[in-house]
């Protein structure tokens, strides 16, 4: 049972990140490599505030996405604009490039052992069946608010319909007057602003350190892939589905646990190129 | 904006895909309140022409006025504020967005445009097809869709890349009707069709297209009283 907690916290992080991702790959046609440094980057921010300035962990949990969501627009603006019309290698070469920036200051600066961030949380309730930590409970409904809040204004509204449009046809959708190359910085700024998110969630959870963005990047990727690049529900629902399946291989058959989510994609990859949720192209 | 006596004025338009150059020196105007039409073969350059007024050529030279103001160099999007619309050959439905979406994506740019009730009057099909998906209409109502959703922007110049092509008599012969409607109102219409006796019934002017240049104009009037002139470019 504990090990379903467990199972759907990594979830909540795996469908935050999926979600990030997919979101800029839809509208950007980029992979953002830097995602994992990204949320790493949203961890230390919450950790610095707390450590400098003592912002309290709720304070940064608005803060960091906000500031870190700017960042990303900048980025977008200054570097990965210029890369959109050239070979996708230079788009990753970019991103990835920033990822290692990212990592090996915070490496230098903090070292690789990792910094402990106080539970906000303390305590937890006894379900009956199970102990619920407050914490890894509100990670989780948190986590569940934001992709099904993000999923709505995607599907539902009218800034949704033109994000949607684009990533359909950009060039049709400026000829109606909309400005697509802003909406392609909001959308980076707001996929780098989840990423910032969810390391303010995780760090708590625990220990604050450089390379744990880039742990946790390399299962979401498999994700996405599993999920269907550019679904936005694929990426939640494969997100909580494979935390949980990991888990549950963890209870039964501890050793195929940290492979358990290739496999389900290379399975994948044979049966649905595309993904489950993804459209043929 | 709208007192402008000609709604585009071409010069010495040029214009390249890629290493290809495809328009070279395009000079023609589309007077305000009238339907004009591009003729010409296939790869003659007409769409290409439409892309270069809409903003969407990137490598483009020369001059494009539209309601007065010189667009070369500006972004589709600024330059549909001006009030042109576009309309292109493949339609553009967008997949993701269901029928009412696509009939509701382009913003209202400027006041006097068709109310939503107005462009479903004209197209009732639509109204029955509103939460199917935008491809998977026919192709005669993706192009009734796609002509729909920019007659609610009040763009009143309007650029139709072969609205007919492909589809049934009926579907034209409604289409047809719907620029007559667009006349009375006094839209500007840049028609590029490859079918004559539609753009006959409903253009006022005519320019062929050949190889990238306007080699010829002339009125619908000319065109009725001399049909041989066309055929030496048209070779029909």
């Amino acid at each position: 049972m504990g090990q379903l907690t467990l199972g759907l916290i990594n979830g909540a992080f795996y469908a935050v990140l999926s979600l990030g991702l997919t979101v800029i790959f839809g509208m950007l046609r980029v992979i953002n490599f830097t995602h994992g440094a990204q949320f790493t980057l949203g961890a230390f921010g919450a950790w610095m505030l707390l450590h400098y300035l003592k912002v309290p962990y709720w304070a940064s949990l608005v803060i960091v996405p906000l500031v870190m969501a700017l960042l990303g627009g900048l980025v977008e603006r200054l570097l990965l604009k210029r890369l959109y019309e050239m070979n996708h290698l230079f788009q990753l070469l970019l991103t990835f490039g920033l990822a290692q920036m990212i990592e090996g200051t915070l490496a230098v600066l903090y070292g690789s052992s990792g910094k402990p961030f106080d539970n906000p949380m303390p305590g937890g309730m006894d379900l009956g069946f199970m102990f619920m930590p407050y914490y890894r409970a509100w990670v989780v409904v948190a986590s569940l608010v934001v992709c099904l809040g993000t999923w709505w204004a995607i599907e539902r509204t009218r800034l949704g319909a033109y994000l949607r449009a684009s990533t359909d046809n950009p060039d049709l959708v400026r000829t109606f007057g909309i400005p697509v190359p802003r909406l392609m910085t909001l959308t980076y700024a707001f996929g780098v602003g989840l990423a910032a998110l969810a390391g303010v969630l995780a760090g708590p959870i625990d220990q604050v350190k450089p390379s744990m963005g880039s742990g946790l990047i390399i299962t979401v990727f498999a994700v996405v892939v599993i999920g269907g690049m550019g679904s936005i529900m694929g990426s939640i629902v494969t997100g909580f589905t494979l935390g949980l399946l990991e888990a549950l291989t963890k209870v039964y058959y501890p050793p195929a646990s940290s492979v358990v989510i290739f496999l389900v994609m290379a399975a994948v990859i044979l049966v649905k190129p595309a993904g489950l949720f993804g459209r043929q192209p | 904006m709208s007192g402008q006596a000609n709604a585009i004025e071409v010069r010495d338009l040029q214009g390249h895909y890629g290493p290809s150059h495809v328009l070279h020196g395009m000079n023609f105007n589309v007077p305000t309140g009238q339907v004009v039409t591009l003729l010409g073969r296939n790869g003659a350059g007409k769409t290409t022409t439409l892309r270069a007024i809409m903003g969407l050529l990137r490598k483009r030279t020369g001059s494009i006025v539209v309601n007065g103001t010189q667009t070369m160099g500006q972004p589709p999007e600024q330059i549909a504020p001006l009030g042109v619309a576009y309309c292109p050959e493949e339609r553009g439905i967008f997949p993701s967005l269901n029928v009412r979406e696509n009939l509701l994506l382009p913003p209202v740019l400027a006041p006097g445009g068709f109310s939503t009730e107005e462009v479903v009057a004209l197209f009732p099909r639509l109204a029955e097809r509103y939460n199917s998906p935008g491809t998977k209409l026919s192709g005669g109502e993706q192009q009734m869709l796609a002509i729909a959703r920019i007659l609610r922007t009040g763009c009143r110049i309007l650029l139709l890349d072969e609205p007919t092509e492909g589809l049934a008599p009926v579907i034209v012969q409604q289409i047809g009707d719907v620029l007559q409607e667009l006349k009375r109102r006094g839209y500007t219409v840049l028609l590029v069709e490859q079918s004559l006796d539609f753009a006959m019934s409903v253009a006022d002017l005519h320019c062929v297209v050949e190889h990238g240049q306007v080699v010829d104009q002339l009125s619908n009037d000319d065109l009725r009283a001399q049909p041989d002139r066309l055929q030496k470019y048209l070779g029909v």
